[in-house]
This record gives structure tokens, sequence and C-alpha cells, in this order.
């Protein structure tokens, strides 16, 4: 039999028994609304927490340190490359060379220091960080109050919520409601600070008085400057989480930072040993055009020598602690399937026993096992593929309610709005196909029983 | 006790044919040990009474049934050697049935029930409608194609399920009881319609019935079974050996 003609009779075998037929479709549908309501609960989650970390700037960062200073973030993967004492310097040098490795759009130094803010003559002692102007681009600014630095080396400013809060003493209390960055940024945007700072001058050919100085060696000295700062930005979220205690929570244009000399640590450990002119860097941060391009960078990275550490290392476990979540999501969701699989069962096992008759005649007149076969197959697919449908529909709108009552709940707790669900292109296909295996199986049985009826015996039926 | 006739012109053959069955502690022999030849274009009667066999004879012949023991050989086919798919292309193509029940599908129509085994067959669903109607033209239903079987009356509905048994056109048509659901003169037109198919395309038929005025009238052979073994097997001497009508 040709498939328009299985299709055509399977279709009006369906309509012959609507209600009990409606009945077994609105089943698979249920099953399926379960399964794509907690797989896209569960692709949600995912996305809204991958998401955060991409807000975080860092996902597509590389941040590199020399072996030879400190050990590390995750010392523990020392052992592979050479031992600190072989391993090269992370000076200018590097950080070309590290910039021109594929897949890298920049690779630009750390500068970061701890030093004294002043804003209406009220001192605040913080961490500043150089953001390079790149950064402008990226999502770790997304919702912040103000604007981003005007340019590259502009003396402006961008703090962060907890900074804000302090400078204008209204770090929250337990329990209390949360500040708005809209709030608080009202009354710090173009206000004028003073950052004072101790700058790196050379001073070459300075005779040292305590004791001689090495051929190639060199000598600075440390001058403090001020240097006014306008506040242009005001943002909640931290680019810098995984910095931990390193974290600034000032950022003022990296090539402002780099043009005021301020010194770094690395510079006290520069006079201990010998050192050409070149600059060294105690880290560098290192960006990869894609997430996707990390893993290679790092690797190519740590064959120059030099420790690595990325956000994707932590984002690997996550993943898989997604992975084990929707797998369990799913399983619990397929639990209501496998009960329509059962009805898909007793429906056609129910129409073979009433269309007993039915069968006999068609095989009496020429129809073979497989044309049987087929009929019942179609008829367990086509339920399968409208109640697959239906439940793709069902499931979005379970999903949106979900979502709704969820962001309610936020909204109450003076949280911003989430996508906490998620029912992506290949969920909708998948759940469709899913549904349509799972009927195609539960036909097997029926379908088998029916292909093997004896016609005599059928002929015979009442 | 078959009758001596030249092997090319053989449309049917059993050779000692038995169909044997269990029935708890009881071991059923509906058919046992039959040896029969029809040539192509006899009109032949199965007789006997209940119980005798005929119909189960019959399921052999149509490929519905395997024979626990001899030969079944239609149109040169050994049944026994065909598989299941063969067997349901043979009864396709090479057999048509109808039924003391009529046997036709309740949900569908007249046209669509005809039109059943040209599905089975790939027949071009474009041509389907025009040869369905044909035949129901030919068993004179043309204007009833819409109508549902439970809207006919029962020789009507005969007369569908003869329309739909002769729709692929088969060399063989097996007929069980056809006019035993009818009374007397709705039985005549269809076994008229029988006897014209049997004379006009030269179809072989072997008909089941216990009525032996019917065969007598139209069959130009009657062979006798009682107890599944053949008992009697004559030519009719008031109609040709291929049918004909007193």
């Amino acid at each position: 039999m040709k498939f328009y003609d299985v299709g055509d009779l399977a279709v009006r075998n369906l309509r012959e028994s609507l209600f009990r037929n409606s009945l077994t479709t609105l089943g698979i549908a249920v099953g399926i609304a379960s399964l794509v309501a907690m797989l896209s609960l569960g692709i949600g989650l995912q996305q809204l927490a991958s998401r955060r970390l991409e807000r975080s700037g860092l996902f597509d960062t590389v941040v590199v340190t020399s072996r030879r200073d400190f050990r590390g973030f995750r010392s523990e993967r020392e052992e592979n490359g050479p031992s600190p004492a072989e391993s090269p310097f992370l000076d200018e040098s590097a950080r070309q060379r590290i910039e021109h490795l594929p897949g890298v759009l920049e690779a630009y130094p750390d500068i970061r220091f701890i030093t004294e803010l002043r804003l209406d003559d009220k001192p605040y002692l913080t961490m500043i960080s150089g953001l390079p102007f790149s950064a402008r681009n990226s999502d770790a600014f997304e919702g912040m109050q103000g604007t981003f630095f005007s340019s590259p080396t502009a003396p402006e400013i961008i703090v962060q919520k907890p900074f804000a809060e302090e400078v204008l003493g209204r770090t929250p209390k337990a329990g209390s409601d949360d500040m708005s960055v809209a709030d608080l940024a009202k009354p710090l945007l173009s206000k004028e600070v003073t950052m004072r700072y101790a700058e790196r001058m050379p001073s070459a050919g300075t005779a040292g008085t305590a004791g001689s100085m090495d051929a190639g060696s060199a000598a600075y000295s440390v001058v403090s400057r001020t240097q006014a700062l306008k506040i242009v930005g005001v943002t909640d979220l931290d680019p810098e989480s995984m910095r931990g205690a390193a974290r600034a929570r000032v950022f003022l244009p990296l090539q402002l930072a780099q043009n005021l000399h301020v010194i770094q640590p690395s510079d006290v450990r520069d006079t201990t040993r010998a050192f050409g002119s070149e600059a060294a860097y105690t880290t560098v941060s290192v960006r990869v055009k894609t997430p996707q391009h990390v893993q290679a960078v790092e690797a190519a990275i740590k064959k120059m020598g030099f420790n690595t550490f990325s956000i994707v290392d932590a984002t690997r476990s996550l993943q898989r602690f997604f992975a084990v979540l929707d797998l369990f999501l799913g399983i619990f969701g397929s639990l209501a399937l496998a009960v329509a699989s059962i009805g898909i069962v007793n429906t056609l096992v129910m129409a073979i026993l009433e269309r007993r008759r039915e069968i006999g005649i068609m095989k009496a007149l020429g129809a073979s096992d497989t044309d049987v076969k087929g009929l019942f197959f179609a008829e367990a697919a086509a339920m399968g593929c409208v109640g697959g449908a239906g439940g793709v529909a069902l499931g979005w709108i379970i999903g949106r309610v979900i979502n709704f009552g969820t962001n309610v709940y936020l909204r109450r707790q003076n949280f911003p709005p989430e996508q906490l669900w998620s029912v992506p292109l290949w969920l909708v296909l998948g759940a469709i196909a899913f549904a349509i295996v799972v009927s195609f199986l539960s036909g097997l049985y029926p379908a088998a029983r029916a292909a093997r009826l004896d016609p005599v015996q059928a002929l015979r039926y009442e | 006790m078959a009758s001596a006739v030249p092997d090319s012109s053989i449309a049917v053959r059993t050779e000692n044919i038995c169909r044997h069955f269990r029935m708890g502690e009881t071991l059923v022999r509906a058919v046992d040990g039959i040896s029969i030849e029809i040539r192509a274009g006899e009109f032949v009667a199965l007789l006997g009474p209940s119980g005798s066999g005929k119909s189960s004879l019959l399921n052999l012949v149509a490929g519905l049934d395997r024979p626990t023991a001899g030969k079944v050989v239609v149109q040169g086919n050994d049944l026994a050697a065909l598989s299941r798919e063969q067997l349901a292309k043979y009864r396709l193509r090479t057999v048509g049935m109808v039924f003391q029940a009529f046997n036709l599908i309740p949900s569908m129509t007249l046209i669509e029930n005809v039109e059943l085994p040209l599905r089975f067959a790939e027949v071009d669903r474009r041509e389907r409608p025009a040869l369905a109607r044909d035949a129901l033209d030919r068993v004179g239903l043309g204007r009833r194609a819409s109508h549902r079987p439970a809207e006919l009356s029962g020789g009507e509905q005969q007369r569908a399920s003869l329309a739909r048994a002769l729709i692929n056109r088969p060399r063989l048509l097996l007929a069980d009881e056809p006019t035993g659901n009818l009374d007397s003169r709705t039985g005549t037109e269809i076994m008229t319609l029988i006897h014209d198919f049997n004379q006009s395309l030269g179809m072989t038929v072997l008909m089941v019935t216990h009525e032996q005025a019917l065969a007598e009238r139209y069959a130009g052979r009657m062979v006798h079974l009682a107890d599944g073994k053949l008992v009697d097997d004559r030519l009719n001497p008031a109609v040709g050996p291929s049918g004909g009508v007193a």
C-alpha cells in the first residue's frame, strides 16, 4: 500500500473513534508538556547561569601569570611545563607574543592598586583597576547607569555599586530593601574625585649609597601625585568577580593608568632582580574572540611557560551540573510520557479487538502483513505527532506561567525579572520527534499483533 | 475422484489436502484428504451439510488458511510454498472473494469499499474512482456509490461485495454461501451476476452452497463433501461444464 493510502486509512480509522483517540492523544500531549516544561526550565536556568557568567566579562578572558612570581591561581596544574626558575618573564615582549596567538583579540596588563580617592574631602581607600577601552563593547556593563569612558585616556572612573553605597553612606543592612543602581548613580554621576597615587619615575644613573648597582639594573623614584577624575558610571555587575579579594571597586581607563605610571607590586620585586628596560607585569589579561577559543589559547600560553586561569574551567563543572540536572528533569518529565505510551498501547489493542473483522476483510482482499502493520504504525505516529505538537504548546504555556509567577515573586522581592525558562527550536522539534518515536514504539506490539491475526478467525469474529 | 482434464487448463488442483486442528482433546478433521482438479473457466459448486468442510476447503484455496498436509496449486502456484507476503499478493491478484455476510466495511461508502483492493494493489489514486464506479455500474449500483452499507439492502450489499471481488480482475472467484443471507429472488439476481461473470470473463468460480437447487441451476459441476471428505464429484448434465442457466 502506498504511503498516502496508509495515512488516509489511518486518519479515517482515528476519526471513527474520535473521543477515545483524542483522550489518548491528550495523554501524549500531557506527557510531552511535562517533558518540555521540565527541560525548558533546566535549559532556562543553564542559560541564566551562563548569561550571568558572560556578563562578568571574563567568560572570554584568560588571566596569565608568570611562574616566577606568584604560584598562580591553579598551582596544582603546574606540574606540566617548565619549572618556575626556567619559565619566562611576563614582560612586554611576552605580552606581545601572547597577543599574536591565534584567537586572541587583545592582551593587556593588569594594572591595579590600592589607593585613596577623595570625594567631598572625605578619603576612601579602595582597589582601583585599569579597564581596557574595548570593554565598552562587552556585556560587563550592561545596565550601567551613566556612560562608559569617553576616550581611552579620559580622566574618568566607573564605580561599583558597593563603593557607591559606601560613599553615599547607604550600605544596606541585612533584611532591608536593596537600593537600586539608578538611585545611587543620581548624586554621584559627574562628580569629581581626587585620586592620590604613587608614580614610578625612572631615575637612571642615580648613584646608590647603600650599595653598588649591578650593570643592567635600573632604579626609579617614587613620587606622590594627585589626579582629578570624573565619575561617569555606576555599575551593578561585577566584571571582576573571579578575582576574589583582589577585585577592584573602581575602574579607570587602562591607557590612562599606564600613562600615570602608578607603582605596581611588581616594581618592588624588580628591584631585587636584574631586569631590562621592559615593563614586567604581575598578570596579563587575554581576551579571546569567542569562549570556544579559551581552551586553545590557554594551552598555547601554558606551552610558553606561563600559568593561566579562565572562567571556562569553572563553567565546565557548571555545564556538567546542568547536564545532570537536565537528565533528571528529563527523566521526571518522561514518566508522564511513559504513562501516555501505555495509553497508546491500550488504545491500539482496543482498536484491534474492535476492528478484528475489518482486519480479516482487508487480509482476505489482499492486504499484506506490512500493510496492516503500517496502518497501525501510522495511527500511532499520527497520535504521537498531534500529541507532540500539542504537548510542546502546552509545555510552552506551562513554562510561561512558571516564568510569569516567578517574576511576580522576584519583583515583590525587589529583584529584577529573569528569563528562567527557555524553549529552543531543537527542544520543540526534538519533543515532537520523541513523541512520534515513543508512539511508534508503543505501536510495535499492537501492529505486530494485528499483522499476525489469522484472517479465517478474524472473519468469523462478530 | 478428480476429473481427468489436461494440466494446461487446470485452475485449481488439490492433492490429498488436509486441514486438521485440535479442539481441546479432540482432533477435528475439517478437510481430510481431498484431491480435486478444477478446470479454468469451470463453475463448480461445493455442496454438503454444515461442518462437511466446504468453507475450510474454500479458505485453503483462497490462501486464507494453510493445509496441515497435502498440496494446493492455483494457477500454477503451490500455495504452501508462498510466504505470507506472497500469499497476500496471491489473494490480491488471483482471487476474488464473496462472503455470506457480505463483509463490507461499514465506515466506508460503497465506492470506498470497492476501491479498497485497488489501494492494496497500489493503483494510482486518480484512476481508482473511475475503476470502482465502472465495477459498481456493472452490478447496477452506480447510483448508490456514496451510500454506506447500512443504507443498502442485503442484495445490494452482496452486489457491492461482488463488484469489490472483481475489481482487480481475478481469475478465480470464490464464493462462500453468497446467497445464504438473501431471499430467493435476490439470491437469483446474485447468482445471475456470478454466472454472467463466469461466462463473459471466463472466470473460474468455486462456490460453496448448501442449496442443491441453486447448484443444479448454475454450476456445471457439483462436488459433494461430507465429514471433510469428497463423497461425490460429477458434471451437471443440465448445465454445460463451464456453467449455464437452465
